[in-house]
């Protein structure tokens, strides 16, 4: 079995998986970072999304051996120092989830979205980008809300940093 | 209210572990020494066994056993029931066929389980069952009930001749008819509500832990309701006693329904971790949770409403063919006879009602409760029919509806349901004022300039939630009571824990439950600790469906509650040396009124456990228990409008906007409520526009079996929504709390379909109205 070496949320990890091991198995069952979900078996759903190298990755779609190498964030490692990420506040203050399931999922690919877009997101594009995430509770009325929400917080944090 | 009680918008005390990523499900569970069960599944639909060869798979690395459905039988465990005994109306019981965990000798459906891997990898396992050898003789399956109810049709089930379950009707026919037979006008409409998928986003799970020192077994699973599972498991499946069985939901990833019933799935993890010695995971992938979660609605039904001269609606007849799939889940009887026929009078004051309902067997996965369960499939037929009569008599939609609404309660229906209390009118008026109702021709006329098309669509809908009392639903066939049941407990120091029988999988129960609390002790949330999901912590309980969780779920803590009070005001009447009734809780304090003398939660609570100075003959210790049981439903209802505009080229429809207007009696927190009725309003319109569940009637073999296939809602696909309440208290409970899990999916699928048949100018269409669907009917 190869020996898989990774940076995980900031941290070095090593491990030996068998080839075919997905990423998300890797997390989840040899790093026990069961935060990432696995909700489909057709990488349809996203709640598995994780980001690879600064990019949204569904970690279902991805060999733990693709990612040998790569620096890996992953739900557990966005909040800094016990303060939740604008992200995760905003979900919170919006009230975007309901049963968690998907959460995971849609505020990797939520941060993700607004690394891209930032304060140019209105809420057509955050339905457009929404679309490899799939949420059953919530109707996304409230995760739209609050990825505007902190789209707008991140953009006056940084203006107000420069 | 208190900053964080009744009616405020607080933020959930749950949400930190959902979203840093430490939330705990099933699947997120390692037992030590657990390994992993695949289940060897049919892939026909209909099957006889003549033989199972697992010499070649025992032989493969990892494989610690496989076991089969002969193996189960003689170890003694049940076969599955449902567990509402429905009687046909000549009397005779509800014809149930036998359902093993693990199938003998026949296979219903695909899907359908017959044995069981267990080996020390998941990989393993798949490996596993693939070397599995059944040697099948392939039989005719049927899919479609019409079909099933048909001569010459494959028979299912022995000891259901032609397939049928059980022909069940309600009301008087005889006066029905009459009504019809002297109407001005009657409306009739043939309707079919579409088989769905509930899709919950965390798949099925189970682990089996079997500790033989012990004699002892705890099964962690992905349940509404665990005590339900508990008693099932011991009382009807032989798993074990209930002393002996802990059933543990830790956070699961929506129900809706389908995580209320008992599985083959958890009953086999508990007996193959006896059999095999080792703790036994499964973890259903998402095709395994197509082909084997519960579905729901499945219906194909006539209604005929009768009007007189006067538009007033003089009767209503209604016809229902339900598919119930290959074998009678637990609830499944209930669904479409008391959850749908008794909800047909809907808003509206209809003298004389008659339900006929035949239920069948199908080679199809077993049908039962979906978000809303036989209540969306009322709503939309009385609702559909509604909105056609008014189009057919030419008179306002709104107006009829008006002209009919029940206006003076208690209203007893013909179809044995009171209504205790509400006020259609407000909700009519709220939302047609939230839509701009009035200024709907001015934005048709803009729409038509443009070459599109424009409808605006009502649905008026009424619900039974907290089903209820105990007594009634045992009159009619339930088999358990439907109480709930909560233990309050003032520890030493005064921080609270709070035990319930309900079960949040998203409804957001330990911030609600905490808010009542907070109101009636003057404490703060963070104080209060929710704790739920597991039966060697809580007392007992019923779970967490049907709305239920307010009215019946937070009243038994209001009664505990009230218990906890009344003991504590008399510890503090006597430290006080005040007299009892005099003594107030405030702002987290017991007080004299009217003088200065008080004490604070934490010394009144010491003072009980360390027991040194207590009135005499007084047991020592701050800690209530309360089982509830509501003397009547509650009656949620609403008024929901939407509003769309078709492209005539192809047949897209575009939701312009959606407005829902409910009346839940008292509100705990706004927020929730309003999240609850979002996700409801999504799912109903997924229902109308998008999902179905497809099976190939040649075949009985499933084609909307993934993501890829079956059509989730997506954020793009749906608009914002625009959510009103107005408020009259359900006099049924102590809270004057109704319910609103499943209202959204209840009041939607009528509104979308009015709106586009209206903007359309054809009745003939079906759910859902993709746009093909929509194109094919503009195109007829």
């Amino acid at each position: 079995m190869p020996n898989i070496t990774m940076s995980v949320n900031g941290r070095s990890v090593s491990a030996e998986a068998e080839d075919r091991t997905l990423l998300v198995d890797f997390l989840r069952d040899d790093l026990g970072l069961t935060g990432t979900h696995v909700g489909c078996d057709t990488s349809q759903c996203g709640a598995c999304v994780v980001h690879v190298d600064g990019e949204a990755v569904k970690a279902c779609t991805m060999l733990a051996a693709q990612a040998s190498g790569s620096e890996v964030r992953t739900i557990e490692g966005l909040a800094a120092g016990g303060e939740l990420h604008p992200v995760q506040a905003a979900f919170q203050q919006f009230h975007g989830l309901q049963c968690g399931f998907c959460t995971p999922g849609m505020i990797m690919a939520a941060t993700d979205m607004i690394n891209r877009h930032g304060a140019s997101l209105d809420e057509a594009k955050v339905r457009a980008e929404l679309d490899g995430n799939i949420c059953r509770c919530t109707g996304y009325h409230n995760i739209v809300k609050a990825i505007l929400a902190a789209a707008s917080e991140m953009a006056d944090a940084q203006q107000a940093a420069e | 209210m208190g900053a964080e009680g009744i009616g405020a918008r607080v933020a959930r005390k749950e949400d930190k572990r959902f979203l840093t990523g430490k939330g705990r499900y099933t699947d997120d569970i390692t037992v030590p020494g657990m390994k992993h069960a695949v289940f060897v599944r049919s892939p026909h639909a209909h099957a006889k066994i003549n033989g199972i060869d697992k010499t070649a798979a025992l032989e493969l690395p990892g494989v610690i056993d496989i076991l089969d459905g002969k193996q189960l039988t003689e170890d003694g465990i049940g076969s599955l029931i449902c567990g509402w005994m429905i009687h046909s109306k000549d009397g005779s019981p509800m014809n149930m066929g036998d359902w093993r965990p693990l199938a003998t000798d026949t296979v219903r459906y695909v899907g359908d389980a017959i044995a069981v891997v267990v080996a020390d990898t998941k990989a393993q396992a798949w490996e596993a069952i693939e070397a599995v050898h059944i040697d099948y003789e392939e039989l005719p399956a049927v899919t479609e009930s019409a079909d099933a109810l048909a001569e010459g049709a494959p028979q299912i089930h022995e000891n259901a001749p032609g397939n049928l379950i059980y022909d069940w009707e309600i009301g008087d026919s005889a006066a029905v008819d009459a009504a019809l037979a002297s109407a001005a006008h009657v409306t009739s409409l043939d309707v079919t509500n579409n088989r769905l998928i509930p899709n919950a986003m965390e798949p099925r799970a189970a682990i089996g832990l079997y500790n033989e020192a012990e004699d002892h077994y705890t099964c962690w699973t992905t349940s509404q309701n665990p005590h339900v599972t508990r008693l099932v498991m011991s009382a009807f499946y032989n798993v074990a006693p209930e002393n002996k069985l802990r059933v543990i939901a830790p956070d699961v990833g929506g129900g809706f329904g389908s995580k209320i019933y008992i599985y083959p799935e958890e009953i086999v993890c508990l007996w193959a971790s006896k059999r095999t010695g080792v703790p036994v995971k499964w973890v259903a992938d998402r095709s395994e949770a197509f082909m084997t979660d519960a579905h729901g609605r499945d219906h194909v039904s006539n209604i005929k409403i009768a009007f007189d001269a006067d538009n007033r609606i003089t009767g209503m007849k209604v016809d229902t063919l339900a598919n119930l799939g290959a074998y009678m889940s637990l609830f499944s009887s209930s669904v479409p006879t008391y959850l749908y026929a008794t909800l047909l009078s809907g808003q509206y004051d209809v003298p004389n009602i008659h339900a006929n309902v035949r239920t069948v067997y199908t080679n199809t996965v077993p049908v039962d409760a979906y978000r809303g369960a036989g209540r969306p499939e009322a709503s939309y037929i009385v609702e559909r029919a509604m909105e056609t009569a008014a189009r057919e008599l030419g008179v306002s939609p709104a107006e009829l509806r008006r002209k009919n609404f029940i206006t003076e309660f208690p209203h007893e229906t013909p179809v044995i349901m009171t209504y205790d209390g509400g006020d259609f009118g407000a909700c009519l008026d709220a939302a047609m004022k939230a839509a701009d109702y009035d200024g709907f021709p001015a934005r048709k006329a803009e729409s038509v300039a443009r070459g599109k098309l424009r409808g605006i669509g009502l649905s008026c809908y009424i619900e039974a939630c907290g089903i209820a009392p105990s007594k009634a639903v045992g009159s009619l066939g339930a088999g358990v009571g439907l109480w709930e049941s909560a233990e309050v407990r003032v520890n030493a120091v005064g921080t609270i824990e709070v035990m319930t029988g309900s079960h949040s999988h998203g409804q957001g129960h330990e911030t609600t439950f905490a808010q009542l609390v907070a109101e009636r002790l003057g404490v703060g949330i963070d104080t209060v600790n929710i704790v739920h999901g597991d039966t060697d912590k809580v007392q007992m309980g019923m779970g967490t469906y049907g709305s239920r969780s307010g009215a019946v779920g937070m009243s038994a803590i209001s009664v505990a509650l009230d218990k906890v009070e009344a003991k504590a005001k008399k510890i503090a009447a006597h430290l006080l040396e005040a007299d009892e009734a005099d003594i107030v809780i405030e702002g987290g304090e017991l007080k004299v009124a009217g003088t200065d003398k008080t004490l604070p939660w934490f010394q009144l609570a010491l003072a009980a456990y360390t027991a040194h100075n207590l009135p005499d003959g007084m047991e020592p210790g701050l800690m209530e228990t309360a089982f509830f049981d509501p003397t009547n439903f509650s009656f949620p209802a609403g008024c929901y409008i939407c509003e769309v505009e078709v492209d005539p080229e192809t047949g897209v429809t575009d939701i312009t906007q959606f407005v829902a207007a409910d009346d839940f009696g008292t509100i705990i927190n706004p927020m929730i409520v309003e999240g609850q009725v979002h996700g409801g309003v999504a799912q109903g319109i997924g229902q109308a526009l998008m999902e179905t569940c497809a099976y190939d009637a040649k075949n009985g073999h499933l084609l909307t079996g993934s993501y890829m296939d079956y059509t989730m809602p997506r954020a793009v696909d749906l608009p914002s929504f625009t959510v009103e309440t107005t408020k009259t208290e359900s006099p049924s409970n102590p809270l004057g709390l109704k319910g609103c899990g499943e209202a959204g999916a209840i009041g939607s699928p009528p509104a979308v379909i009015n709106a586009i048949t209206g903007a359309i100018g054809t009745n003939d269409l079906a759910m859902p109205a993709t746009p093909q669907a929509v194109w094919a009917a503009m195109n007829r």
